[in-house]
């Protein structure tokens, strides 16, 4: 039975890729293939479709502006929760565990409720349709994930490693960066892999946010559907480039989800 | 568990956590909660109108509806979904070039915005130009997600399934790898059973993982949106109507915003009771070891 173990994780991966290689076969067909003809592979090789995206600047800046925000995100969201993940693994306080719940409730919150009482919201700051107000909203769910996540590999650094830096006459913030910031890196980088991923796929809000300026790539493909016709091609075209930001954190990740971490102490 | 100090300045670390997270979360909130007691007719003129919504939506038979199908797919990609990761992680190679390949592979799908996973899967599973729907039709079963609400239901599953078994993965994998070589050692040496090692060592020490996975795709399936709609549009009919799906229509299509806030916290109460209990159970599970 051992032999075999492979098959499982095989036929996953298998059924995993079926619909994206669907997608990127799409992509290189011409929107007259696609609907005349059912090929496995493309008969008419084209890349008349990757071509339009990448010299239309209505297409291509839609990724630079889902990217800036993400990005954006991604580091507010850890710095901030980096002193928060510590204050909570460390310290008892008044309120601590109702406070750590009522932040994880935020996560809990569907973005549908929230969407419009944002829009007002963001449109009176006049932040609208800006990058910083899609990285600021996406805050309301990456910053209670990356608290829960950091203080879980917090919890599983020792607490010798804080008293022994204290008794060397480290001072708090110079033994945070120098010593704690290091020893936790996996934590990092794992909680800035879930806010990217989180940031990065979600539309709703970015969608409400923004208009011209701001507006992301997922938001910009909905017009090839809007338009009269479908634009297959072209829609499977943008949707294969939106995967390869995702893979290239992936890969740059990997290594900590290899590693392993149970969050907490093992 | 580490033990904690007694320490009342911790509250000045998290304050940017605090201020952010309020920012977002307390206005909003007051905003839905204002509009759900009050009735417009537009001119920014507002009128007192007590609980009449929430007696409304909690009557109203299309809540109970979208309710019910909500609990249903949740419990069903609940009842997929983890089992079906727990057993990919514990098949996963341990060593070698197999890792990367294996976790770059799974996560691609988790890093695909919502609305291409929902276009990608339309034209997968269309059956005349989608593979799976000509494959499925090509084994003889009658298949036409747009028409019939069975198959809707089932590519909706399939679709979530596609989509977020990988979450579950990737989180036991990292604590299962966690745990040190000598457990394992110590339990061959007892003659541990597979299933008694999986019991009573790789259980437990996936337990944190787990329950974050757990609590995650239970949040997230409450919230679902963008894949089904853009796949179903939440039909045919209503079939597919899940609440998120609902309260968009109430919200942005009618423009009742009355209703909506009012159906918007009875949807967040409830997200928020079920995994309360969740929380709880596992952090009293958790104390108790």
């Amino acid at each position: 039975m051992k032999r075999f173990v492979w098959l499982a994780p095989t036929l996953y991966i298998l059924f995993l890729m079926l619909p994206i290689y669907w997608l990127i076969n799409m992509s290189f067909k011409t929107t007259n293939e696609i609907l005349g003809s059912f090929t496995l592979w493309p008969n008419e090789f084209t890349v008349e479709n990757y071509v339009k995206i990448f010299t239309d600047s209505t297409w291509y800046m839609g990724y630079v502006n889902s990217l800036t925000y993400v990005l954006i995100n991604t580091v507010i969201s850890v710095v901030v929760a980096l002193p928060a993940a510590y204050a909570f693994s460390r310290y008892k306080f008044l309120g601590d565990k109702h406070l750590f719940f009522w932040l994880l409730t935020n996560r809990m919150a569907p973005p549908a409720v929230f969407a419009l009482p944002f829009f007002q919201f963001y449109s009176a700051m006049e932040l609208f349709d800006t990058h910083l107000a899609v990285a600021l909203s996406h805050c309301l769910f990456n910053i209670p994930l990356a608290v829960w996540i950091l203080e879980g590999f917090m919890s599983g650094v020792p607490k010798e490693l804080d008293e022994t830096a204290y008794i060397d006459g480290y001072s708090f913030w110079r033994f945070f960066v120098k010593i704690f910031i290091p020893a936790i890196a996996a934590g990092i980088g794992v909680a800035a892999f879930f806010c990217f991923m989180f940031s990065w796929v979600e539309l709703l809000l970015a969608k409400t946010l923004t208009s011209v300026e701001a507006k992301p790539i997922a938001a910009t493909m909905t017009r090839t559907v809007s338009t009269a016709g479908y634009e297959l091609g072209l829609l499977s075209a943008a949707g294969t480039l939106t995967i390869i930001p995702g893979a290239f954190v992936i890969y740059f990740v990997r290594n900590y989800i290899a590693k392993g971490f149970a969050l907490g102490r093992v | 568990m580490i033990e904690k100090v007694q320490n009342q300045k911790a509250w000045l670390m998290i304050m940017p956590v605090l201020l952010l997270v309020a920012f977002n979360a307390i206005i909003p909130l007051m905003t839905v909660v204002n509009y759900s007691v009050q009735e417009t007719f537009g001119n920014n003129v507002f009128f007192w109108e007590g609980v009449r919504w929430f007696q409304d939506v909690l009557r109203s038979e299309r809540f109970h509806a979208s309710l019910l199908r909500q609990l249903i797919f949740t419990f069903l990609i609940l009842g997929i979904e983890v089992p079906l990761g727990v057993a990919i992680a514990l098949t996963m190679p341990h060593r070698g070039i197999g890792v990367s390949v294996c976790l770059v592979f799974m996560a691609l799908p988790l890093l695909i915005p919502w609305n291409v996973v929902g276009a990608m899967w339309n034209i997968f599973a269309l059956p005349d130009i989608g593979l799976l729907g000509r494959m499925i039709n090509g084994l003889g079963i009658s298949y036409n997600f747009t028409q019939q609400p069975i198959s809707a239901w089932a590519t909706v599953i399939a679709m979530d399934v596609w989509h977020w078994t990988s979450l579950v993965v990737l989180l036991c994998y990292a604590g299962l790898r966690a745990i040190p070589d000598a457990f394992y050692q110590a339990a061959k040496i007892d003659g541990a059973s597979g299933w008694q090692v999986f019991r009573y060592i790789q259980l437990p020490k996936m337990k944190r993982v787990l329950t974050i996975a757990i609590l995650l795709r239970l949040m997230d399936s409450f919230m679902v949106y963008t894949e089904p709609f853009v796949l179903t549009g939440g039909g045919p009919g209503n079939s597919t109507t899940f609440l998120s799906i609902d309260l968009v229509k109430v919200a942005l299509g009618q423009f009742d915003l009355g209703p909506a806030a009012s159906m918007s916290l009875i949807y967040f109460l409830v997200v928020l009771l079920l995994c309360w209990v969740f929380y709880t159970l596992m952090m009293r599970s958790e104390g108790q070891q």
